[in-house]
């Protein structure tokens, strides 16, 4: 007879069959049959967090940086429900999560016992899918599932909700099966047809541009060579969505920098006036299109993405291929090197003007900021750290403001699966404990936090865990004590009513970061700005930097509300020399 | 103009609307009605009506059928999503006008009225295949199988005729012919 084994037991038989090595949590009464179980599988490592989203978002971080699923453990009520930011997070920029939620005793649910709360009915609308277990028999089977879930077609986080009675009780443990039913069938489904229709758009194309997301970088790090591979054999153009960013070089002449409402000027005209639009991976999400019935008005609109209800959904496009961005792009090589060897040669000549239009565009330096002999301006720091890191592979993670925008403006990545941000959802607090996450994955490399003194104290607690797992990750504050994206919005369209955006009573940083066992570090001039950012980078302890930048700084370029891609805010600069400050300001 | 305040873009014109029957066909599992309402709710959809019943017991499988109303992008969205969900095998959708599916609708009615009204109110049920299941000398209780909208249109009528209770199935669908949907 084989061997039975208890629920906890399964939990850990799964995760090792699933090659799991790291999983955040926190324990509680509810998971502690799986807590107990944890020191018979010293393969699986668990990095204890301080809060549970705290354990969403570093799974995040370690998924997103590895390519691999990340496992969160909570336990019932309070802990289940922490961590709904953090799988809400993951669901938008689909990311992989596997979380397993402890749950009372299956007697007991519905009966509001301590630390109940019904989690699956919770965190139905933010994940794949989840499951109650209420048959230990089940639960090899499921966990299984869970995997495969989060993994496969547009990743996603799941949930598996465990019975504390289900840890106890004890059955058979299935392996997990290689032929899988239903879903796990390929996600590819065009054919070559669909490539050839694009090969001829391409081929007649004579404004083309490619838009890629985080599709190409869910699609693993080949989809980014590949990629490459295809930008650089049509020498079309490319922009990059904020979770795109990485998959095709930064300091590449063919890329037009980052799209969308604080995108590139050069990137957002590409867009505006383009013939043919080339969506790899992307999902026209509100912040890229801006106003929907003037988004790239001439162009025919091609849209690559492994979901099929992302086509159609806000933009209609004339031909749509679903499938995996890897075999997809590998398709459209392949049948451009087969059948159309020489229209790298004729479109070449034909975009000739495009380009020229497009360094036109470029000319405006819509990145450009007034730079300053003694306040450190925000965009400078960003400049600094990134010409400070780029000779080593560094990983950077950001809160969400203002913050976020510049470091996606000013830090150019050359490699896929090193930018990890919180995008669709917009999570203040998703840098630090993402950044722990990076660091458990990767302990040898750089691993920074752009963040905002703001962002950083709602998942403060976090530092901690850094401290405790020897994790040097380095936390740079770009510290204007503003809600710095409230404040700028607040004063272009509030009439400068800035309400509550001011960070009253701010701590002091440096002496946190001692408090808490870690080094800080504080910046206030442009002189010292590279020395303290040298000394950061050799601290080999996690590090707060509190570094003071100008307070009215405002990201520009900016599309206002409403607005289309070609009606962009530009920089203090531009304004001053057109003298159009009046106007311009009408234009928000 | 007036100048936006907001940091998301103002609505655009709505499309066309139209009447859709959607049939979703899914595993008979715990919870999998509210992932599948929950969907409607979560995004904005209308359900105008909802029928769900197990119709394989050996396969485990729920037939759901819901009334829907929705731009054409908005329909292809809800096809596409309910696609993605789990527990769901297949989806059909039918325009409300379509000639080769039936849509049918069954509702009990009850009169409370003196016998003369009561047979008016059977007269009036005539061309929907009434069935009366309970009968006293001062009420009626009248089962017809009709249309959405004729149902509605009864329902009207029998009010001044003694209507004091409806109870309503919501509609259900099925394919003309020899064919079944795939």
């Amino acid at each position: 007879m084989a061997k039975l084994y208890s629920g906890a037991e399964i939990v850990f038989k799964c995760l090792e069959d699933q090659k799991v090595e790291h999983i955040f949590g926190y324990p509680g009464g509810a998971v502690l049959p799986i807590y107990d179980e944890l020191k018979n599988h010293p393969s699986v490592k668990h990095i204890l967090v301080r809060h549970e989203q705290g354990a969403g978002h570093a799974a995040e971080g370690y998924a997103r940086s590895t390519g691999k699923p990340g496992v969160v453990l909570v336990t019932s009520g309070p802990g289940a429900t922490n961590v709904v930011t953090a799988l809400t997070d993951a669901y938008m920029d689909s990311v992989p999560l596997v979380c397993i939620s402890g749950q009372v005793p299956t007697h007991l649910i519905g009966t509001d016992a301590f630390q109940e709360c019904d989690t699956t009915g919770i965190t139905r609308p933010c994940t794949k899918h989840n499951w109650l277990v209420k048959d230990i028999n089940d639960l090899p089977r499921i966990i299984h599932e869970a995997f495969e879930v989060a993994t496969t077609g547009r990743p996603g986080p799941v949930l598996v909700d465990i019975p504390k009675d289900i840890q106890f009780a004890k059955a058979k443990y299935f392996k997990l099966k290689k032929e899988k039913k239903l879903k796990a069938k390929s996600p590819n489904k065009f054919n070559q047809k669909d490539i050839d229709q694009l090969v001829d758009l391409m081929k007649k194309a004579s404004k083309p541009v490619f838009y890629t997301g985080g599709g190409v970088i869910n699609s693993g790090p080949k989809a980014s060579e590949l990629l490459r591979e295809l930008v650089f054999l049509t020498g079309f153009p490319i922009t990059s969505t904020l979770q795109g960013l990485g998959a095709y070089p930064g300091d590449d002449n063919q890329f037009l920098g980052m799209l969308g409402m604080h995108g590139t000027y050069e990137a957002n005209n590409a867009m505006h006036d383009c013939d043919l639009l080339i969506n790899i991976g992307a999902r026209f999400d509100d912040r890229i299109t801006g106003k929907i019935d003037e988004f790239s008005p001439k162009s025919k609109k091609v849209h690559i993405d492994i979901d099929p209800s992302s086509i159609n959904k806000i933009v209609k496009v004339d031909l749509s291929i679903v499938g995996d961005v890897s075999d997809v792009i590998k398709s459209i090589t392949k049948n451009i090197k087969k059948k159309n060897l020489n229209l790298v040669k004729s479109n070449k000549q034909k975009i000739s003007k495009w380009w020229q239009q497009i360094q036109k565009w470029r000319k405006k330096q819509s990145l450009n900021f007034i730079n300053s002999d003694t306040v450190i301006k925000p965009q400078h720091a960003v400049q600094r750290l990134y010409e400070l890191t780029k000779n080593q592979d560094t990983f950077i993670t950001t809160e969400v403001g203002q913050h976020q925008m510049w470091a996606a403006q000013h830090y150019k990545f050359n490699k896929p699966n090193r930018w990890m941000t919180s995008g669709g959802l917009g999570t203040m607090g998703y840098g630090l404990p993402a950044a722990v996450g990076v660091q458990v994955a990767h302990p040898k490399k750089l691993v920074i936090d752009i963040a905002g003194e703001a962002s950083i104290l709602m998942t403060m607690q976090e530092i901690s865990t850094a401290v405790q797992y020897n994790l040097p990750i380095k936390i740079f504050i770009l510290n204007n004590q503003y809600m710095g994206m409230v404040r700028q919005w607040q004063e272009l369209l509030h009439e400068k009513n800035y309400s509550e955006s001011y960070s009253e009573a701010l701590p002091d940083f440096v002496k946190l970061a001692e408090a808490y066992g870690c080094v800080g570090i504080r910046a206030k001039n442009t002189d010292e700005l590279d020395e303290k950012i040298e000394e950061m980078i050799n601290t080999d302890k996690p590090v707060i930097f509190d570094c003071h930048v100008d307070q009215a700084e405002n990201c520009y370029p900016m599309i206002p509300s409403g607005k289309p891609h070609n009606q962009m805010l530009l920089g203090p600069k531009d304004q001053e020399e057109k003298k159009i400050t009046r106007k311009g300001k009408a234009l928000v | 103009m007036v100048k936006s305040k907001s940091a998301y873009s103002s609505p655009t014109k709505l499309g066309k609307l139209d009447t859709h029957i959607i049939v979703v066909w899914v595993d008979n599992e715990a919870s999998v009605l509210s992932r599948v309402v929950g969907l409607f709710s979560g995004r904005g959809y209308n359900i105008e009506s909802l029928a769900v019943a197990e119709v394989d017991h050996k396969k485990n499988l729920s037939r759901i059928t819901v009334v829907t109303i929705g731009t054409p992008q908005v329909i292809e969205q809800i096809m596409l999503q309910l696609k993605k969900l789990v527990p769901v095998h297949k989806v059909g959708n039918f325009k409300r006008e379509d000639k080769n599916v039936i849509f049918k609708e069954m509702a009990l009615l009850k009169i409370v009225a003196n016998s003369n009204k009561i047979k008016k109110a059977l007269n009036t049920c005539k061309k929907y295949n009434p069935v009366i299941l309970d009968q006293t000398n001062k009420s009626i209780v009248i089962q017809i199988t009709a249309l959405r909208r004729e149902i509605d249109n009864m329902i009207k009528n029998l009010k001044l005729l003694g209507l004091v209770s409806a109870s309503r199935t919501g509609a259900v669908a099925m394919t003309r012919g020899a064919e079944i949907f795939n």
